[in-house]
Protein backbone atom coordinates (compact mmCIF):
# COMPACT_ATOMS: atom_id res chain seq x y z
CA UNK A 1 0.00 0.00 0.00
CA UNK A 2 2.49 2.54 0.81
CA UNK A 3 4.47 1.18 -2.28
CA UNK A 4 1.45 2.29 -3.94
CA UNK A 5 0.79 5.28 -2.29
CA UNK A 6 4.44 6.23 -3.27
CA UNK A 7 4.31 6.14 -6.90
CA UNK A 8 7.82 5.22 -7.38
CA UNK A 9 9.00 8.25 -5.58
CA UNK A 10 6.53 10.43 -7.90
CA UNK A 11 4.04 10.94 -5.76
CA UNK A 12 4.47 14.39 -5.24
CA UNK A 13 3.69 14.92 -9.01
CA UNK A 14 1.18 11.73 -9.71
CA UNK A 15 -0.96 12.30 -6.97
CA UNK A 16 -2.11 16.36 -7.79
CA UNK A 17 -2.09 15.12 -11.15
CA UNK A 18 -4.98 12.67 -10.78
CA UNK A 19 -6.55 15.28 -8.16
CA UNK A 20 -6.46 18.37 -10.76
CA UNK A 21 -8.16 16.65 -12.98
CA UNK A 22 -10.71 14.69 -10.88
CA UNK A 23 -11.62 18.04 -9.45
CA UNK A 24 -11.95 18.87 -13.28
CA UNK A 25 -14.67 16.37 -13.90
CA UNK A 26 -16.62 16.89 -10.09
CA UNK A 27 -16.67 20.37 -11.02
CA UNK A 28 -18.36 20.23 -15.05
CA UNK A 29 -20.54 17.71 -13.37
CA UNK A 30 -21.22 20.27 -10.74
CA UNK A 31 -21.51 23.07 -12.93
CA UNK A 32 -23.60 21.84 -15.72
CA UNK A 33 -26.12 20.44 -13.27
CA UNK A 34 -26.70 24.35 -11.63
CA UNK A 35 -26.89 25.31 -14.95
CA UNK A 36 -29.66 23.17 -16.18
CA UNK A 37 -31.63 24.31 -12.27
CA UNK A 38 -30.42 27.37 -12.98
CA UNK A 39 -32.47 27.39 -16.16
CA UNK A 40 -35.58 25.02 -14.95
CA UNK A 41 -36.12 27.99 -12.47
CA UNK A 42 -36.14 30.97 -14.66
CA UNK A 43 -38.03 29.05 -17.01
CA UNK A 44 -40.87 28.13 -14.39
CA UNK A 45 -40.79 31.53 -13.31
CA UNK A 46 -41.20 33.48 -16.72
CA UNK A 47 -44.27 30.88 -17.03
CA UNK A 48 -45.48 31.92 -14.13
CA UNK A 49 -45.57 35.19 -15.09
CA UNK A 50 -47.33 34.82 -18.33
CA UNK A 51 -49.53 32.94 -17.16
CA UNK A 52 -50.44 35.67 -14.24
CA UNK A 53 -50.19 38.37 -17.22
CA UNK A 54 -52.50 36.66 -19.72
CA UNK B 1 -35.70 10.14 -45.64
CA UNK B 2 -32.61 10.05 -44.06
CA UNK B 3 -32.95 13.90 -43.46
CA UNK B 4 -36.17 13.92 -41.18
CA UNK B 5 -34.10 12.84 -38.49
CA UNK B 6 -31.55 16.13 -39.49
CA UNK B 7 -34.31 18.51 -39.58
CA UNK B 8 -35.73 17.02 -36.07
CA UNK B 9 -32.29 18.15 -34.31
CA UNK B 10 -33.13 21.96 -35.44
CA UNK B 11 -36.18 21.64 -33.24
CA UNK B 12 -35.56 22.79 -29.40
CA UNK B 13 -38.17 20.73 -28.40
CA UNK B 14 -37.33 17.45 -29.78
CA UNK B 15 -33.41 18.14 -29.29
CA UNK B 16 -34.27 18.79 -25.40
CA UNK B 17 -36.35 15.37 -25.02
CA UNK B 18 -33.03 13.76 -27.04
CA UNK B 19 -30.93 15.11 -24.39
CA UNK B 20 -33.28 14.21 -21.43
CA UNK B 21 -33.05 10.91 -22.45
CA UNK B 22 -29.28 10.12 -23.47
CA UNK B 23 -27.54 11.68 -20.79
CA UNK B 24 -27.97 8.21 -18.48
CA UNK B 25 -26.35 6.27 -21.44
CA UNK B 26 -23.70 8.34 -21.72
CA UNK B 27 -23.24 9.54 -18.08
CA UNK B 28 -23.43 5.86 -16.32
CA UNK B 29 -21.02 4.27 -19.21
CA UNK B 30 -18.75 7.02 -18.93
CA UNK B 31 -18.27 6.71 -15.12
CA UNK B 32 -17.59 2.89 -15.57
CA UNK B 33 -14.83 3.57 -18.19
CA UNK B 34 -13.45 6.67 -15.96
CA UNK B 35 -13.07 3.95 -12.72
CA UNK B 36 -12.03 0.77 -14.78
CA UNK B 37 -9.44 2.98 -16.69
CA UNK B 38 -8.32 4.59 -13.23
CA UNK B 39 -8.18 0.94 -11.56
CA UNK B 40 -6.11 -0.32 -14.44
CA UNK B 41 -4.03 2.67 -14.79
CA UNK B 42 -3.04 2.91 -11.32
CA UNK B 43 -2.65 -0.39 -10.13
CA UNK B 44 -2.91 -2.99 -12.96
CA UNK B 45 -0.46 -1.56 -15.34
CA UNK B 46 3.20 -2.33 -14.72
CA UNK B 47 5.61 0.45 -14.44
CA UNK B 48 7.32 2.22 -17.20
CA UNK B 49 10.89 1.27 -17.93
CA UNK B 50 11.93 4.58 -17.86
CA UNK B 51 9.77 6.20 -16.16
CA UNK B 52 8.84 4.39 -13.80
CA UNK B 53 5.62 5.05 -11.75
CA UNK B 54 5.71 8.77 -12.83
CA UNK B 55 4.11 7.94 -16.16
CA UNK B 56 0.97 6.93 -14.60
CA UNK B 57 0.01 10.75 -15.26
CA UNK B 58 -0.61 10.06 -18.75
CA UNK B 59 -3.65 8.52 -17.77
CA UNK B 60 -5.46 11.67 -16.71
CA UNK B 61 -3.02 14.32 -18.87
CA UNK B 62 -3.61 12.41 -22.23
CA UNK B 63 -7.46 12.29 -22.00
CA UNK B 64 -7.51 16.03 -20.94
CA UNK B 65 -5.58 17.01 -24.21
CA UNK B 66 -7.58 14.98 -26.04
CA UNK B 67 -10.90 17.18 -24.72
CA UNK B 68 -9.22 20.23 -25.16
CA UNK B 69 -8.97 19.41 -28.61
CA UNK B 70 -12.00 17.40 -29.17
CA UNK B 71 -14.22 19.94 -27.63
CA UNK B 72 -12.99 22.96 -29.58
CA UNK B 73 -13.15 21.36 -32.56
CA UNK B 74 -16.71 19.83 -31.78
CA UNK B 75 -17.27 24.37 -30.70
CA UNK B 76 -16.13 25.28 -34.14
CA UNK B 77 -18.12 22.85 -35.69
CA UNK B 78 -21.62 23.59 -34.10
CA UNK B 79 -20.58 27.16 -34.61
CA UNK B 80 -20.29 26.58 -38.26
CA UNK B 81 -23.06 24.79 -38.46
CA UNK B 82 -25.52 27.81 -36.75
CA UNK B 83 -23.61 30.34 -38.73
CA UNK B 84 -23.93 28.85 -42.23
CA UNK B 85 -27.47 27.25 -41.85
CA UNK B 86 -28.34 29.72 -38.95
CA UNK B 87 -29.79 27.12 -36.68
CA UNK B 88 -29.93 28.37 -33.23
CA UNK B 89 -29.57 24.42 -31.39
CA UNK B 90 -26.28 24.69 -33.61
CA UNK B 91 -25.38 27.78 -31.68
CA UNK B 92 -26.62 26.02 -28.62
CA UNK B 93 -24.70 23.12 -28.73
CA UNK B 94 -21.49 25.86 -29.62
CA UNK B 95 -22.26 27.68 -25.93
CA UNK B 96 -22.50 24.17 -24.05
CA UNK B 97 -18.75 23.11 -24.89
CA UNK B 98 -16.97 25.85 -24.29
CA UNK B 99 -16.81 26.17 -20.30
CA UNK B 100 -16.01 21.97 -20.33
CA UNK B 101 -12.95 22.71 -23.01
CA UNK B 102 -11.61 25.15 -21.02
CA UNK B 103 -11.55 23.37 -17.89
CA UNK B 104 -9.89 20.20 -19.33
CA UNK B 105 -7.31 22.82 -21.50
CA UNK B 106 -6.43 24.04 -17.98
CA UNK B 107 -6.16 20.32 -16.37
CA UNK B 108 -4.20 19.19 -19.30
CA UNK B 109 -1.41 21.95 -19.14
CA UNK B 110 -1.61 21.43 -15.33
CA UNK B 111 -1.11 17.62 -15.20
CA UNK B 112 1.22 18.17 -18.28
CA UNK B 113 3.30 20.56 -16.13
CA UNK B 114 3.02 18.44 -13.22
CA UNK B 115 4.66 15.33 -15.69
CA UNK B 116 6.89 17.44 -17.02
CA UNK B 117 8.86 18.06 -13.76
CA UNK B 118 10.33 15.34 -12.86
CA UNK B 119 10.69 13.67 -16.69
CA UNK B 120 12.31 17.00 -18.44
CA UNK B 121 13.45 18.83 -15.43
CA UNK B 122 11.24 22.02 -16.23
CA UNK B 123 7.27 22.77 -15.69
CA UNK B 124 6.96 24.82 -18.58
CA UNK B 125 8.61 24.99 -22.06
CA UNK B 126 7.78 27.22 -24.43
CA UNK B 127 7.73 24.68 -26.79
CA UNK B 128 5.31 24.65 -29.46
CA UNK B 129 2.70 21.94 -28.51
CA UNK B 130 2.49 23.39 -25.00
CA UNK B 131 2.23 26.79 -26.26
CA UNK B 132 -0.21 26.45 -28.43
CA UNK B 133 -2.20 24.31 -26.01
CA UNK B 134 -1.99 27.68 -23.66
CA UNK B 135 -2.77 29.44 -26.98
CA UNK B 136 -5.74 27.16 -26.67
CA UNK B 137 -7.20 27.85 -23.48
CA UNK B 138 -7.14 31.57 -24.23
CA UNK B 139 -9.21 31.13 -27.17
CA UNK B 140 -11.98 29.63 -24.83
CA UNK B 141 -11.52 32.58 -22.41
CA UNK B 142 -12.10 34.94 -25.57
CA UNK B 143 -14.94 32.95 -26.73
CA UNK B 144 -16.61 32.53 -23.03
CA UNK B 145 -15.81 36.41 -22.47
CA UNK B 146 -17.47 37.52 -25.97
CA UNK B 147 -19.93 35.73 -25.10
CA UNK B 148 -20.64 37.45 -22.00
CA UNK B 149 -20.28 40.87 -22.56
CA UNK B 150 -22.84 40.70 -26.05
CA UNK B 151 -25.90 40.76 -24.45
CA UNK B 152 -28.12 39.99 -27.62
CA UNK B 153 -28.22 36.75 -27.74
CA UNK B 154 -28.08 35.89 -31.63
CA UNK B 155 -25.42 38.61 -31.88
CA UNK B 156 -23.30 36.83 -28.97
CA UNK B 157 -24.28 33.73 -31.29
CA UNK B 158 -22.94 34.83 -34.53
CA UNK B 159 -19.97 36.87 -33.35
CA UNK B 160 -18.64 33.95 -30.62
CA UNK B 161 -19.36 31.36 -33.95
CA UNK B 162 -16.74 33.47 -36.17
CA UNK B 163 -14.07 33.37 -33.62
CA UNK B 164 -14.50 29.79 -33.04
CA UNK B 165 -14.16 29.02 -36.58
CA UNK B 166 -11.09 31.69 -36.73
CA UNK B 167 -9.48 29.81 -33.98
CA UNK B 168 -10.32 26.28 -35.09
CA UNK B 169 -6.54 26.40 -36.87
CA UNK B 170 -5.09 26.14 -33.91
CA UNK B 171 -6.07 22.21 -33.30
CA UNK B 172 -4.41 20.94 -36.22
CA UNK B 173 -1.18 23.50 -35.47
CA UNK B 174 -0.91 21.70 -31.64
CA UNK B 175 -1.43 17.42 -32.98
CA UNK B 176 0.55 18.12 -35.61
CA UNK B 177 3.50 20.64 -33.87
CA UNK B 178 5.38 17.44 -32.16
CA UNK B 179 5.94 16.09 -36.12
CA UNK B 180 6.60 19.15 -37.99
CA UNK B 181 9.16 20.92 -34.89
CA UNK B 182 11.12 18.61 -32.90
CA UNK B 183 10.80 19.79 -29.34
CA UNK B 184 10.43 18.69 -25.80
CA UNK B 185 6.94 17.01 -26.41
CA UNK B 186 6.95 12.93 -27.00
CA UNK B 187 6.19 11.71 -30.20
CA UNK B 188 2.68 10.55 -30.75
CA UNK B 189 2.37 7.37 -29.19
CA UNK B 190 -1.44 6.24 -29.32
CA UNK B 191 -2.25 7.88 -32.40
CA UNK B 192 -0.36 5.82 -34.50
CA UNK B 193 -2.75 3.31 -34.71
CA UNK B 194 -1.17 0.95 -37.03
CA UNK B 195 1.31 -0.35 -34.29
CA UNK B 196 0.99 1.60 -31.44
CA UNK B 197 4.22 1.75 -28.90
CA UNK B 198 2.70 0.74 -25.59
CA UNK B 199 1.87 -2.73 -24.66
CA UNK B 200 -1.67 -3.95 -24.55
CA UNK B 201 -1.41 -3.43 -20.34
CA UNK B 202 -0.62 -0.22 -20.56
CA UNK B 203 -2.42 0.65 -23.81
CA UNK B 204 -6.24 -0.25 -22.35
CA UNK B 205 -6.70 1.83 -19.57
CA UNK B 206 -5.59 4.29 -21.40
CA UNK B 207 -8.22 3.94 -24.02
CA UNK B 208 -10.66 3.38 -21.35
CA UNK B 209 -9.79 6.65 -20.35
CA UNK B 210 -10.30 8.34 -23.54
CA UNK B 211 -12.94 6.59 -24.04
CA UNK B 212 -15.01 7.66 -20.89
CA UNK B 213 -14.02 11.00 -21.04
CA UNK B 214 -15.57 11.21 -24.82
CA UNK B 215 -18.64 10.02 -23.03
CA UNK B 216 -18.54 12.14 -20.18
CA UNK B 217 -18.34 15.15 -22.51
CA UNK B 218 -21.36 13.71 -24.43
CA UNK B 219 -23.63 13.59 -20.92
CA UNK B 220 -22.19 16.98 -19.74
CA UNK B 221 -22.78 18.79 -23.27
CA UNK B 222 -26.50 17.35 -22.88
CA UNK B 223 -27.44 19.14 -19.86
CA UNK B 224 -26.07 22.19 -20.62
CA UNK B 225 -27.45 22.17 -23.73
CA UNK B 226 -31.17 21.34 -21.96
CA UNK B 227 -30.37 24.64 -19.45
CA UNK B 228 -29.41 26.71 -23.38
CA UNK B 229 -32.56 25.55 -24.79
CA UNK B 230 -34.65 27.20 -22.22
CA UNK B 231 -32.96 29.83 -21.53
CA UNK B 232 -33.49 30.60 -24.98
CA UNK B 233 -37.03 29.39 -25.53
CA UNK B 234 -39.39 32.28 -25.32
CA UNK B 235 -42.34 29.81 -26.36
CA UNK B 236 -43.58 28.59 -23.94
CA UNK B 237 -45.84 25.66 -25.05
CA UNK B 238 -43.61 22.52 -24.63
CA UNK B 239 -41.56 24.09 -21.83
CA UNK B 240 -44.50 23.79 -19.17
CA UNK B 241 -44.95 20.07 -20.17
CA UNK B 242 -40.93 19.64 -20.32
CA UNK B 243 -40.40 21.36 -16.72
CA UNK B 244 -43.53 19.30 -15.26
CA UNK B 245 -41.27 15.86 -15.60
CA UNK C 1 -51.16 62.66 -67.91
CA UNK C 2 -51.46 66.70 -68.38
CA UNK C 3 -48.11 68.39 -69.61
CA UNK C 4 -45.33 70.30 -67.67
CA UNK C 5 -45.02 73.52 -68.61
CA UNK C 6 -41.50 73.86 -70.62
CA UNK C 7 -39.47 75.43 -67.67
CA UNK C 8 -40.34 72.63 -65.54
CA UNK C 9 -40.05 70.15 -67.38
CA UNK C 10 -36.24 71.62 -68.24
CA UNK C 11 -35.70 72.22 -64.29
CA UNK C 12 -36.45 68.18 -64.10
CA UNK C 13 -34.75 66.83 -66.78
CA UNK C 14 -31.66 64.69 -65.73
CA UNK C 15 -28.47 66.45 -66.36
CA UNK C 16 -26.48 65.80 -69.36
CA UNK C 17 -24.15 62.86 -69.21
CA UNK C 18 -26.55 61.89 -66.81
CA UNK C 19 -26.65 58.56 -68.40
CA UNK C 20 -23.24 57.53 -68.47
CA UNK C 21 -23.69 56.80 -64.63
CA UNK C 22 -21.27 53.16 -63.81
CA UNK C 23 -21.32 51.26 -60.72
CA UNK C 24 -18.00 51.56 -59.04
CA UNK C 25 -15.76 48.48 -59.62
CA UNK C 26 -14.46 46.79 -55.64
CA UNK C 27 -11.43 48.03 -56.39
CA UNK C 28 -12.36 51.61 -57.28
CA UNK C 29 -14.17 51.84 -54.07
CA UNK C 30 -11.65 49.73 -51.92
CA UNK C 31 -9.36 52.68 -53.66
CA UNK C 32 -11.84 55.34 -52.74
CA UNK C 33 -11.95 53.66 -49.04
CA UNK C 34 -8.10 54.02 -48.85
CA UNK C 35 -7.91 57.36 -49.21
CA UNK C 36 -10.78 58.32 -47.25
CA UNK C 37 -9.29 57.08 -44.22
CA UNK C 38 -6.09 58.26 -44.86
CA UNK C 39 -7.36 61.98 -45.37
CA UNK C 40 -9.19 61.80 -42.48
CA UNK C 41 -6.42 60.46 -40.13
CA UNK C 42 -4.32 63.16 -41.42
CA UNK C 43 -6.77 65.30 -40.12
CA UNK C 44 -5.98 64.37 -36.70
CA UNK C 45 -2.34 63.70 -36.29
CA UNK C 46 -2.65 63.71 -32.83
CA UNK C 47 -4.12 60.31 -32.41
CA UNK C 48 -1.47 58.67 -35.15
CA UNK C 49 1.10 59.82 -32.77
CA UNK C 50 -0.32 58.27 -29.51
CA UNK C 51 0.32 53.91 -30.28
CA UNK C 52 4.13 55.31 -31.51
CA UNK C 53 4.63 57.35 -28.42
CA UNK C 54 3.74 54.31 -26.51
CA UNK C 55 5.90 52.12 -28.32
CA UNK C 56 8.36 54.27 -27.55
CA UNK C 57 7.75 54.86 -23.74
CA UNK C 58 7.33 50.85 -23.62
CA UNK C 59 10.97 50.76 -25.32
CA UNK C 60 12.45 53.22 -22.79
CA UNK C 61 10.77 51.46 -19.54
CA UNK C 62 13.50 48.58 -20.11
CA UNK C 63 17.09 50.12 -20.01
CA UNK C 64 15.68 51.43 -16.65
CA UNK C 65 13.97 48.84 -15.28
CA UNK C 66 16.45 46.04 -16.13
CA UNK C 67 20.22 47.40 -16.68
CA UNK C 68 21.70 50.54 -18.86
CA UNK C 69 23.84 47.77 -19.78
CA UNK C 70 23.81 47.90 -23.34
CA UNK C 71 25.63 44.33 -23.69
CA UNK C 72 22.82 42.92 -21.15
CA UNK C 73 20.11 44.65 -23.21
CA UNK C 74 21.01 43.22 -26.55
CA UNK C 75 19.86 39.83 -25.40
CA UNK C 76 16.69 41.12 -24.40
CA UNK C 77 15.73 43.23 -27.59
CA UNK C 78 13.47 40.68 -29.69
CA UNK C 79 11.42 40.32 -26.38
CA UNK C 80 10.96 44.17 -25.58
CA UNK C 81 10.64 44.97 -29.24
CA UNK C 82 7.77 42.39 -30.19
CA UNK C 83 5.98 42.91 -27.13
CA UNK C 84 5.95 46.81 -27.48
CA UNK C 85 4.83 46.22 -31.22
CA UNK C 86 1.97 43.48 -30.25
CA UNK C 87 0.77 46.29 -27.22
CA UNK C 88 1.10 49.47 -29.65
CA UNK C 89 -0.26 47.38 -32.56
CA UNK C 90 -3.63 46.83 -29.82
CA UNK C 91 -3.26 50.01 -29.01
CA UNK C 92 -3.82 51.24 -32.40
CA UNK C 93 -6.51 48.95 -33.01
CA UNK C 94 -9.42 51.04 -31.06
CA UNK C 95 -8.91 53.44 -33.85
CA UNK C 96 -9.53 51.09 -36.93
CA UNK C 97 -13.36 51.09 -36.72
CA UNK C 98 -14.66 53.46 -34.03
CA UNK C 99 -15.05 56.32 -35.54
CA UNK C 100 -16.34 55.10 -38.84
CA UNK C 101 -19.24 53.30 -36.18
CA UNK C 102 -20.10 56.07 -34.88
CA UNK C 103 -20.81 57.98 -37.68
CA UNK C 104 -22.83 55.62 -39.77
CA UNK C 105 -20.32 55.04 -42.86
CA UNK C 106 -19.97 51.32 -41.87
CA UNK C 107 -23.30 50.46 -41.96
CA UNK C 108 -22.97 52.26 -45.59
CA UNK C 109 -20.19 50.07 -46.82
CA UNK C 110 -22.36 46.52 -45.31
CA UNK C 111 -25.18 48.19 -47.03
CA UNK C 112 -23.85 49.49 -50.41
CA UNK C 113 -23.58 46.19 -52.54
CA UNK C 114 -20.01 46.66 -52.57
CA UNK C 115 -17.49 44.25 -51.71
CA UNK C 116 -17.48 44.90 -48.16
CA UNK C 117 -14.51 42.17 -47.72
CA UNK C 118 -12.62 44.82 -50.55
CA UNK C 119 -13.43 47.65 -48.28
CA UNK C 120 -12.13 46.14 -44.90
CA UNK C 121 -9.13 45.00 -46.48
CA UNK C 122 -8.98 48.60 -47.61
CA UNK C 123 -9.40 50.15 -44.10
CA UNK C 124 -6.93 47.62 -42.80
CA UNK C 125 -4.48 48.67 -45.43
CA UNK C 126 -4.91 52.03 -44.24
CA UNK C 127 -4.88 51.32 -40.82
CA UNK C 128 -1.22 49.66 -41.23
CA UNK C 129 0.19 52.30 -43.41
CA UNK C 130 -0.72 54.70 -40.15
CA UNK C 131 0.30 52.65 -38.03
CA UNK C 132 2.28 49.73 -38.65
CA UNK C 133 4.50 51.58 -40.85
CA UNK C 134 5.88 54.16 -38.71
CA UNK C 135 6.76 51.33 -36.24
CA UNK C 136 8.63 49.64 -38.60
CA UNK C 137 10.33 52.65 -38.92
CA UNK C 138 10.84 53.16 -35.15
CA UNK C 139 11.65 49.49 -34.63
CA UNK C 140 14.90 49.76 -35.59
CA UNK C 141 15.92 52.77 -34.07
CA UNK C 142 14.52 51.02 -30.39
CA UNK C 143 16.71 48.02 -31.67
CA UNK C 144 19.44 50.22 -31.61
CA UNK C 145 19.27 52.27 -28.60
CA UNK C 146 19.02 48.64 -26.94
CA UNK C 147 22.57 47.69 -28.00
CA UNK C 148 21.74 46.04 -31.18
CA UNK C 149 24.17 46.34 -33.92
CA UNK C 150 23.58 48.33 -37.35
CA UNK C 151 24.00 44.59 -38.95
CA UNK C 152 20.99 43.31 -37.76
CA UNK C 153 18.57 46.40 -39.11
CA UNK C 154 17.73 45.14 -42.56
CA UNK C 155 16.75 41.91 -40.83
CA UNK C 156 14.34 43.87 -37.98
CA UNK C 157 13.11 46.18 -40.72
CA UNK C 158 11.81 43.12 -42.49
CA UNK C 159 10.68 41.10 -39.74
CA UNK C 160 8.71 43.98 -37.87
CA UNK C 161 7.04 45.18 -41.33
CA UNK C 162 5.70 41.43 -42.39
CA UNK C 163 4.79 41.01 -38.65
CA UNK C 164 3.08 44.14 -38.57
CA UNK C 165 0.56 43.50 -41.58
CA UNK C 166 -0.30 40.13 -40.05
CA UNK C 167 -0.99 41.90 -36.88
CA UNK C 168 -3.25 44.66 -38.02
CA UNK C 169 -5.40 41.91 -40.08
CA UNK C 170 -5.58 39.70 -37.34
CA UNK C 171 -6.76 42.59 -35.21
CA UNK C 172 -9.67 43.56 -37.32
CA UNK C 173 -10.94 40.47 -37.09
CA UNK C 174 -11.40 41.19 -33.35
CA UNK C 175 -12.15 44.61 -33.45
CA UNK C 176 -14.94 43.64 -36.24
CA UNK C 177 -16.60 41.08 -33.46
CA UNK C 178 -16.65 43.90 -31.10
CA UNK C 179 -17.69 46.98 -32.69
CA UNK C 180 -19.69 49.31 -30.77
CA UNK C 181 -19.14 47.39 -27.20
CA UNK C 182 -18.02 49.52 -24.35
CA UNK C 183 -14.90 49.54 -22.79
CA UNK C 184 -13.79 46.26 -25.06
CA UNK C 185 -10.39 47.04 -25.08
CA UNK C 186 -9.37 44.36 -22.27
CA UNK C 187 -11.14 41.74 -24.40
CA UNK C 188 -9.99 42.86 -27.75
CA UNK C 189 -6.58 41.77 -26.69
CA UNK C 190 -7.73 38.69 -25.53
CA UNK C 191 -9.29 38.02 -28.49
CA UNK C 192 -6.80 38.96 -30.53
CA UNK C 193 -3.26 37.87 -28.46
CA UNK C 194 -3.96 33.95 -28.78
CA UNK C 195 -4.12 34.50 -32.41
CA UNK C 196 -1.24 37.04 -32.77
CA UNK C 197 0.87 34.91 -30.82
CA UNK C 198 2.71 32.44 -33.89
CA UNK C 199 3.45 35.99 -35.72
CA UNK C 200 5.38 36.90 -32.00
CA UNK C 201 7.35 34.06 -32.22
CA UNK C 202 8.33 33.78 -35.48
CA UNK C 203 9.07 37.76 -35.40
CA UNK C 204 11.19 37.37 -32.36
CA UNK C 205 13.19 34.33 -33.80
CA UNK C 206 13.92 36.76 -36.77
CA UNK C 207 15.45 39.47 -34.58
CA UNK C 208 17.25 37.08 -32.89
CA UNK C 209 18.98 35.93 -35.83
CA UNK C 210 19.34 39.43 -36.90
CA UNK C 211 21.23 40.42 -33.80
CA UNK C 212 23.39 37.35 -34.11
CA UNK C 213 23.98 37.27 -37.71
CA UNK C 214 22.29 34.15 -38.18
CA UNK C 215 20.35 33.09 -41.40
CA UNK C 216 16.89 34.56 -41.11
CA UNK C 217 15.15 32.82 -44.15
CA UNK C 218 13.56 30.48 -42.51
CA UNK C 219 11.66 32.93 -39.92
CA UNK C 220 11.02 35.46 -42.59
CA UNK C 221 9.32 33.17 -44.89
CA UNK C 222 7.07 31.78 -42.35
CA UNK C 223 6.17 35.30 -41.55
CA UNK C 224 5.66 35.81 -45.15
CA UNK C 225 3.23 32.87 -45.35
CA UNK C 226 1.58 34.23 -42.08
CA UNK C 227 1.16 37.50 -44.07
CA UNK C 228 -0.28 35.52 -47.26
CA UNK C 229 -2.87 33.72 -44.84
CA UNK C 230 -3.93 36.69 -43.23
CA UNK C 231 -4.38 38.98 -46.37
CA UNK C 232 -6.19 36.37 -47.49
CA UNK C 233 -8.50 35.60 -44.78
CA UNK C 234 -8.92 38.00 -42.19
CA UNK C 235 -10.79 40.52 -44.31
CA UNK C 236 -13.31 37.78 -45.33
CA UNK C 237 -13.66 37.16 -41.22
CA UNK C 238 -13.83 40.90 -40.55
CA UNK C 239 -16.71 41.43 -43.14
CA UNK C 240 -18.56 38.34 -41.65
CA UNK C 241 -17.80 40.14 -38.11
CA UNK C 242 -19.12 43.46 -38.99
CA UNK C 243 -22.25 42.40 -40.52
CA UNK C 244 -23.32 40.52 -37.46
CA UNK C 245 -22.26 43.31 -35.43
CA UNK C 246 -24.42 45.91 -37.26
CA UNK C 247 -27.80 43.55 -37.27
Amino acid sequence: MKEFLDMGGYAAFVWPAYAVTLAVIALNIYWARRELEQARAAARRRLATQERGS
Amino acid sequence: MTWTWFHRLGSPPYVYGLAQRLTPWLGWPAALLIAGGLWGGLLLAPPDYQQGDGYRIIYVHAPSAWMSLMVYTTMAAAAAVGLIWRIKVAHAVAASCAAIGASFTFAALVTGALWGQPMWGTYWQWDPRLTSELILLFLYLGYIGLRAGLEDTQRADRASAVLAVVGVINVPIIHYSVTWWNSLHQAPSVMRLAKPTLPPSMLVPLMMMLLGFTLLFGALLLVRLRAQILARERSSAWIREALGT
Amino acid sequence: MTELPANVAAAIAPAAGADDFRPLSSLAAARMALRRDLTLAFRQRGQLVQPLAFFAMVTLLFPLAVSPELARLREIVPGVLWSAELLASLLALEFLFRDDVQDGTLEQYALSGQSLTALLFAKTTAHWLLTGLPLTVMAPLAALSLGAPTSAVAGIVASVALGGVTLSLIGSIGASLTLGMKRSGALLSLLTLPLSLPVLIFGARATQLAITGGVLVAPLELLGALAVLGVTLAPLAAAAGVRISLE
